[in-house]
């Protein structure tokens, strides 16, 4: 049983004075993913079926490679403010949260820059 | 973690029936959350089978017949009887809502009366608000000016006025805040839509003047962006208001002053 008040437990550590940022780039990781994502799907569509060749000459068009880093980046990182409100909203021991965070922090940063490393070995 | 069982000590029994009197008519059944904390035992739905034909019209109106009645045990907050307090606040046939302004014969089949989510339970249908008033003080819920005081009102325009609507009508009978998903999991740190509501009543109010400090203190993970926009407060408000627009509106203020 806490002696502290209502208001103490209200007031809490005071504003954090951020998050306006996450949400926005959220909002403009989505917006930029929406022609990102449909260019991407319909491109794989137009490739099935075809062989290894082929689909390394298409990454290797520098415009497709481009496109390719843009939609990765941007794919990553909107997944990674994602997870993040995810482990937020439902993970409250203190621990746990940190180790959960900094997995999708690391974990996000050593995909994204695997995959566009993939991208420019085939296309540089 | 949240947690999506209950705790041993809340799971809830099948309780008593109170039958209806054998000449009435119009039988509609009351299933009802009762928890005393005095008795040590875990809450149970108790039945009153209620004779409509000698019933008011509202819920509100049969859970005062149970009282005065049948049951003079059963516990609830109510006041105005007219939809202005909000003490009736509630969970009826799943929907959070004021037993007073809801119509017994718009539930279909029995009506389940629980109290209002994710609140500590006083006793039966009657929640600790205590949170959420405490809440709802740390927004500073009064004019904040620092220019000299006028010698008459504070005036404002028409159209500055109109700038309350939808907002000063709320009652705070935290339908909306006890409904909302993300207010269950973080209600320690998520101020809730109906607090945020009345904090978008200051900050868009022509006569304040502390409305940069107002967005400082709001611009918080979780104190603000802990909503996801679910909406569950909006489709439940009994007094028809848009918590969710006033905080699309608060989220849009902190955009444009970036």
């Amino acid at each position: 049983m806490s002696s502290q008040t209502s208001l103490r437990r209200a007031r809490g550590l005071g504003s954090a004075k951020e998050g306006v940022h996450h949400w926005w780039m959220q909002r403009l990781t989505a917006i930029a993913l929406v022609p990102l994502s449909i260019w991407l799907l319909t491109s794989i569509a137009f490739l099935a079926g075809a062989d290894h060749a082929r689909v390394t000459a298409w990454i290797a068009n520098p415009v497709v490679a481009l496109l390719l880093i843009l939609t990765l980046t941007a794919m990553f990182y909107h997944l990674k403010l994602g997870v993040q409100v995810v482990i937020e909203d439902y993970v409250h021991a203190k621990p746990v949260k940190f180790a959960c965070v900094l997995a999708n922090n690391f974990g996000n940063t050593v995909l994204a820059v695997s995959c566009i490393f993939a991208v420019l070995k085939i296309a540089v | 973690m949240v947690e999506f069982n209950l705790p041993k000590n809340s799971r809830v029994r099948v309780g008593i029936t109170h039958p209806a009197p054998e000449n009435a008519t119009n039988v509609k059944r009351f299933l009802i959350y009762r928890w005393n904390p005095d008795d040590g035992k875990n809450p149970s739905v108790d039945t009153y089978e209620v004779d409509m034909g000698a019933c008011g019209p509202m819920v509100l109106d049969a859970l005062i017949k149970i009282k005065n009645e049948i049951d003079a045990t059963l516990t609830f907050r109510r006041s105005c009887r007219e939809g202005v307090c909000g003490s009736c606040a509630m969970n009826i046939d799943g929907t959070n809502t004021l037993a007073c302004t809801k119509f017994t014969n718009d539930v279909k089949g029995d009506v389940k009366v629980y109290p209002l989510p994710h609140t500590p339970v006083i006793k039966d249908l009657v929640p600790d608000c205590s949170q959420l008033y405490a809440q709802y003080a740390a927004i500073k819920p009064w004019i904040q000016t620092q220019s000299s005081p006028p010698d008459r009102e504070r005036i404002q325009s028409q159209d500055e006025r109109k700038g309350l609507d939808g907002l000063y009508e709320c009652i705070m009978c935290f339908c909306c805040s006890t409904s909302c998903p993300s207010y269950w999991w973080n209600s320690d740190r998520y101020l809730g839509p109906a607090v945020l509501l009345q904090a978008y009543r200051w900050i868009n109010d022509s006569r304040d003047e502390g409305t940069g400090d107002r967005l400082d203190e709001l611009e918080d993970p979780f104190r603000l962006y802990r909503c996801h926009t679910i909406m569950n407060c909006t489709s439940t408000c009994p007094k028809n208001l848009n918590p969710a627009k006033a905080i699309g509106e608060i989220k849009k203020l902190l955009v444009e002053r970036q």
